[in-house]
């Protein structure tokens, strides 16, 4: 009979407690850096088509988004800038009301109205990308991209 | 949680003011995207309704509001980067602070490639 010593398994997993609630507070702080990195490049992006080309806000109407989101190109990128941007600033506003908000009752308060917040405007803002018609035909030509008419 | 921490070497220094700068724009974006996300949903309730509230935009007014707000996110985003780095680079600490002030060099020289041009936008004419 062989005696044997228990050795742990080389590699398991670092564990500085036991958590009992999963690692949700790792995995939001990498996502507040990988976001970050991913929202320079849409929203840099954003900003230079709609305020530096051409006429810049002088030229956003509805036609101006018509033909934006005529393109699938604009509508994915529009839709990514919108999910990450809004998770990235919610996990941000939800760490700021964790540092400032003692009572559990005001922290539950400010959290639901924030969550409710993020739901509203991620289903609304996801719906117009997906439901956006460029060309109503009910509206007058001369406020429609020019597609509209040809 | 104590209300008022003992003095330490980080407080008050350059890492806490681009702490708070960086929060105070976190905070001021996101208000922003929530109100942004409205307007632009008005493309679904008629051209009419979406020009009408887009024009209040290109007054000379919100114009100077538009600067601010970028110039929110330019600092922010070169700030983010900046944490990332102190997190992530093995060298990122000792930098810190120098990576601060090229932080602030981007951001003079991104300000300086838009302000010009959207400033001459909201005020030349039209
Ligand atoms: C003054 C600066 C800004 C102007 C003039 C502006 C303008 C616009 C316009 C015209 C649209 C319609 C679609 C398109 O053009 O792609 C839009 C959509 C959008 N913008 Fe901006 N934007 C500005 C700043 C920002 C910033 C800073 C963010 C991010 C934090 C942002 C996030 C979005 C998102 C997520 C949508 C899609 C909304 C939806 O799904 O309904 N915008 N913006
Ligand atoms: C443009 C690119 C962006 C980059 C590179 C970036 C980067 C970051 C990083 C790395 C953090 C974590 C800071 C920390 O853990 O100390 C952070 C926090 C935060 N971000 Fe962003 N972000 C960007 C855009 C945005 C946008 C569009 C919003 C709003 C919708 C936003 C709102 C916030 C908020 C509220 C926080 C929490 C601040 C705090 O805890 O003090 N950020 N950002």
């Amino acid at each position: 009979m062989s005696t044997q010593t228990a050795i742990p398994t080389p590699r398991s997993p670092y564990a500085r407690r036991k958590t009992t609630r999963g690692n949700f507070e790792l995995y939001s702080w990498v996502f507040m850096r990988a976001s970050g990195v991913l929202l320079v490049v849409l929203v840099f992006g954003h900003l230079f088509v709609n305020l530096m080309v051409g006429d810049g806000v002088h030229a956003i109407d509805f036609a101006f988004v018509g033909g934006k989101w005529a393109s699938p190109f604009w509508q994915t990128w529009d839709l990514l800038m919108l999910w990450l941007a809004m998770i990235h600033g919610t996990n941000g506003v939800r760490t700021i009301i964790n540092d400032y908000a003692e009572r559990d009752a005001t922290r539950g308060v400010l959290k639901v109205l924030l969550y409710l917040a993020f739901t509203i405007t991620v289903v609304l803002g996801t719906l117009v990308i997906f439901t956006f018609d460029p060309c109503p035909s009910d509206a007058p030509a001369e406020l429609l991209a020019s597609f509209c008419t040809a | 949680m104590p209300t008022a921490p003992a003095g330490t070497l980080y407080r008050g220094r350059e890492g806490m003011w681009s702490w708070v700068a960086h929060r105070v724009t976190g905070v001021l974006i996101f208000f922003f995207l929530l109100v942004h996300v409205l307007d632009t949903a008005l493309v679904r309730v008629s051209p009419e309704a979406y020009n009408a509230v887009i024009g209040t935009y290109q007054t000379p007014i919100m114009g100077l509001g538009e600067a601010g707000l970028v110039a929110a996110i330019v600092f922010h985003a070169f700030n983010g980067i900046r944490v990332a780095l102190v997190d992530f680079w093995s060298q990122g600490t000792r930098y810190q602070r120098v990576m601060l002030w090229v932080v602030l060099g981007l951001f003079v020289v991104t300000m300086a490639g838009f302000l010009p041009r959207h400033l001459s936008i909201v005020f030349g004419g039209h």
